[in-house]
């Protein structure tokens, strides 16, 4: 491995931003004051009442605005995770006399684990898997607490639910919660450039490329699932201590929609929309109260409004109003970094950085490839070629781990990595592009190249944690050409610069062996030229490279090595030149006479 | 002791062809749309409140209702289509599966506002309750349901793989961007799936209507258990739908029987999770993984 060496870049000229709780000392004082209103302003009973609802119920769509928000997964049954914390509390402290705090640990707990299960058995499969599984699992828990009656007193409900000591009085319990909510919101709004949140954020934009990137899709998302459930647990816990009853129909298939329609309408991706959804969808019934004397009246007007969000306001109130203050808002523009990338390709096994032996992938009856040998030499450029179906991007999809391998053996720099999914292969030391670009479309150049630069076992920003890797990424961004424009949204580059920011994106890494699938797709002559052109500096620096692509002329100047593949098999290989002129591989592209 | 299980086992397969019924209609939207429409088991509710409405209210006769409620379904199915799925149809799965949720909830409560929470009874088709045959009592309304679901199989096997509609249907849901080009109408046949799989949703929603009471929870209960069929018997896979929906329906009414009343309702939710953990491709198992 690669040790911190002593011609890595010092970081010198970025400026140290202040530290981050001072910086945002206004939320903190603005959250003091609220809960010091909470606690001193004598509020009548019904008003209390409605306050404690909108706080409480605040901290469970939080949840959901981790979960649907930010990593783009569903969940229907945040009702039942709110129940579980509101029996568990309920129960605990009013049949068991148990300690208020014991209680509502408990009850974050079982819903963490209840969640977690939840997740794990089905969010491997596609999203409506999760919808109807949550739907059920929010059934089920009705169900139970309506029929274990020694356990939840059924229908009649808990009734006489404790307080911890020190809030007794409905007043400071209010303050407490308020306090509560204000921490909470606090976590979730900051969770989004946090590693665990930028991976959601990854996942949601785009599965397939988190994965390459070193990200385990899999685990993302049953964290933000974990997470979203816990957060309804507390909420749940929280609520059963103010209002001291609860019963079955609190927390019903219904609640679960009312708290998707406050996530929605107030705006799914940040905690300040999940507030005003949450705040709207408590005080608009307390005025409509007359629509209440028909049952199921309200329950259609939430159903018909989240036809019309989904259809109108897909990024609810906050999306709305926050879209157009950032479009007022002067663009910050970052300074190109200064000290130049460095590609400190690991190196750990011999002279040859990927071993393919027999590799082989069968679709049913179709041999896409069929024991293909591929040996790539260490700091060359090695390049696939072969005529359309010939199975170059079905072997790159299987180096990759996208595919699975029929059969055959895959050896990156000494570790097999035949059998391991996407993330670990990266975590080995491999990058790649796609040839259908694929960047996570709703975050910056910025943002998508930290991604990369995330990679574990990238050793070159292992201390130093969010500046190194801020600097490592502009630093990436700035040796394809772009670090001026870091800030921007990928959907304002053009096709040629999305190419480049995912050359960025993989290179920001440091993988060992970098795969590029037909980088020069779709690129006009200029852009090839410049193309080349960085080919030539990543090479320089000693990173091997496997490159896919039509354009002989890129592939015959840029490769030292080439493979030829031809209905699945490989029919040349050699020195780029002898292989070019090889009479198999000429009838191959232009047929025999 | 056999007698009792002869007994269970039809009255299982009787209600198990219920779900199958309205799992088709999943899978026929899942494969034209590839969304899974959440409001699926709604059709079935809304269709026995017509019923209802016809045939009770207004004293109709039953045929009459029966062809009026199918009609109001297939009306259901063109403003469904036009209202929630058609405006979304280039957006990604998530917001679409939002909508027909949010279309599920206000079917539910309309019927709810409009109609109240008091359960309704709808007679049967038959004026004879049943049958005994042998050790079996075979209720005559169970045996309709049976008789119903193998004539549509075997209509929906000749429609989608006889008729040029149906060829037309399965290119749209297969490729929409070619089938548009080789000049098939793809709002069409996407509107057609809508209105055939709203009016069978329907026609299950009155054949079950006898059996159960009419009521508002019996679409979101019943659109469970079909979904939970059709990943028994495969996502997409209309004959895996019907082995799902049947072997469901048994499983529950032996489960009702033998282990727990109250958690009737709860032993699709586990056969659901069994078959996610252990065999996510379902029994006729395809396609499961979102494509690389």
């Amino acid at each position: 491995m690669s040790a911190p060496s002593d011609n890595m870049p010092i970081a010198t000229a970025i400026a140290r931003p202040k530290p981050l709780l001072l910086r945002h000392l206004p939320y903190f004082i603005f959250a003091a004051i609220l809960v010091a209103l909470a606690a001193a302003v004598p509020f009548d009973g019904y008003i209390h009442n409605i306050l404690m609802q909108a706080v409480t119920f605040a901290i469970a769509v939080f949840g959901l605005s981790v979960v649907l928000g930010l990593c783009g997964q569903i969940n229907l049954a945040q009702a039942a995770f709110f129940g579980i914390g509101a029996y568990a509390v309920g129960i605990g402290t009013s049949d068991y006399q148990i300690s208020y705090w014991l209680c509502l640990v408990g009850g974050c707990a079982m819903a963490l684990l209840a969640g977690a299960l939840l997740g794990m058995s089905t969010l491997r499969l596609g999203g409506h898997y999760l919808a109807m599984v949550t739907i059920s699992f929010q059934q089920i828990v009705t169900l139970i607490m309506i029929n274990t009656i020694w356990l939840t007193h059924g229908p009649d409900g808990v009734s006489n639910i404790g307080r911890p000591w020190l809030f007794q009085s409905s007043q400071s319990y209010l303050a407490f919660c308020v306090a509560a909510l204000a921490l909470v919101g606090y976590a979730v709004w900051k969770l989004p450039d946090t590693p665990l949140g930028r991976s959601m954020r990854a996942v949601r934009d785009n599965e397939l490329a988190a994965g390459v990137n070193g990200i385990d899709v899999f685990r993302t998302k049953v964290s933000a699932f974990a997470l979203s459930a816990v957060l309804g647990g507390l909420a749940g816990g929280l609520f059963a201590g103010g209002f001291a009853y609860v019963s079955p129909d609190q927390f019903a298939f219904a609640d679960s929609i009312q708290f998707l329609t406050m996530s929605l309408l107030g705006g799914v991706a940040s905690p300040i929309g999940s507030a005003i959804g949450t705040g709207l969808l408590i005080l608009i019934p307390e005025w409509l109260r007359f629509l209440k004397s028909v049952p199921g009246l309200y329950l259609a007007i939430y159903g018909l409004s989240v036809i019309l969000i989904i259809r109108f306001m897909p990024d609810g109130i906050w999306g709305f109003v926050s879209s157009g203050l950032t479009r007022l808002r002067a663009k910050v523009k970052t300074p190109p970094a200064t000290a130049t990338l460095q590609l400190k390709p690991a190196t750990v096994g011999g002279d040859i950085v990927l071993e393919v032996t027999g590799l082989a992938k069968y679709f049913g009856g179709l041999k896409a490839v069929d024991g293909v040998d591929i040996q790539v030499k260490r700091g060359g450029v090695h390049a696939l070629i072969g005529p359309n179906g010939s199975g170059k991007t079905t072997t790159l999809n299987v180096l990759s781990g996208l595919y699975k391998a029929t059969s055959g053996k895959i050896v990156l720099d000494g570790t097999d990595i035949t059998n391991m999914p996407p993330h670990l292969r990266t975590a080995a030391g491999l990058g790649r592009t796609f040839q259908n670009i694929r960047l996570f479309r709703s975050m910056t150049a910025l943002e998508n190249v930290e991604i990369g630069a995330e990679r574990p076992g990238n050793t070159l920003i292992k201390q130093g944690g969010g500046d190194a890797l801020t600097e490592r990424a502009m630093e990436a961004l700035t040796f394809v050409g772009l670090g001026s424009r870091a800030n921007e949204l990928i959907s304002s580059f053009s096709y040629g610069h999305q190419r480049l920011i995912e050359i960025a994106r993989a290179l920001a890494a440091n993988p060992t062996l970098l795969l590029l699938d037909e980088p020069a797709a779709g690129l006009n002559s200029t852009e090839k030229l410049e193309l080349h052109e960085l080919l030539k500096r990543i090479a320089a620096q000693g990173l091997t490279i496997l490159i896919i692509d039509h354009d002989m002329t890129l592939v015959s100047e840029a490769a030292q090595h080439i493979t030829v593949l031809n209905f699945g098999r490989r029919i040349a290989d050699g020195e780029s030149m002898a292989v070019l002129r090889h009479p198999d591989v000429v009838s191959a592209y232009l047929g025999t006479e | 002791m056999m007698d009792i299980v002869l007994q269970l086992l039809f009255t299982g397969i009787g209600i198990g062809a219920v779900y199958a019924l309205v799992a088709l209609g999943f899978v026929l939207i899942f494969r034209a749309t590839n969304v899974v429409n959440f409001a699926q088991g709604e059709f079935s509710m809304v269709a026995a409140y017509l019923m209802v409405v016809f045939s009770v209210d207004l004293g109709w006769p039953y045929w009459l209702s029966f062809l009026l409620s199918l009609g109001g379904m297939a009306l259901l199915g063109v403003i469904f289509n036009l209202g929630v799925y058609y405006p979304l149809r280039h957006r990604s799965f998530l917001p679409v599966i939002i909508a027909t949720i949010g279309a599920s909830i206000l079917m539910a409560n309309s019927v709810l506002a409009i109609y109240g929470p008091q359960p309704q009874v709808l007679q049967g088709w038959f004026d004879t309750p049943g049958i005994q045959l042998g050790p079996v009592y075979l209720d005559s309304q169970y045996l309709l349901i049976i008789a119903v679901t193998i004539l549509l199989v075997i209509f929906n096997y000749w429609f989608f793989e006889r008729t040029m509609l149906g060829k037309k249907l399965q290119a749209t849901s297969q490729d929409k961007e070619m089938a548009s080009l080789l000049g098939i109408s793809v709002s069409t046949m996407i509107m057609i799936t809508f209105i055939y799989s709203a009016v069978l949703g329907g026609l299950a929603g009155i054949l079950v209507a006898p059996v159960l009471f009419v009521s508002i929870q019996m679409g979101s209960t019943i659109a469970l258990k079909a979904f939970a069929a059709t990943i028994i018997g495969g996502f997409g896979d209309v004959t895996g739908a019907i082995i799902g929906g049947l072997a469901l329906g048994v499983i529950e009414t032996f489960g009702a029987a033998y282990i727990s009343v109250p958690y009737k309702d709860g032993f699709a939710f586990l056969v659901l999770i069994f078959f996610l953990v252990f065999r996510p491709q379902g029994i006729f198992g395809e396609r499961v993984a979102e494509k690389a």
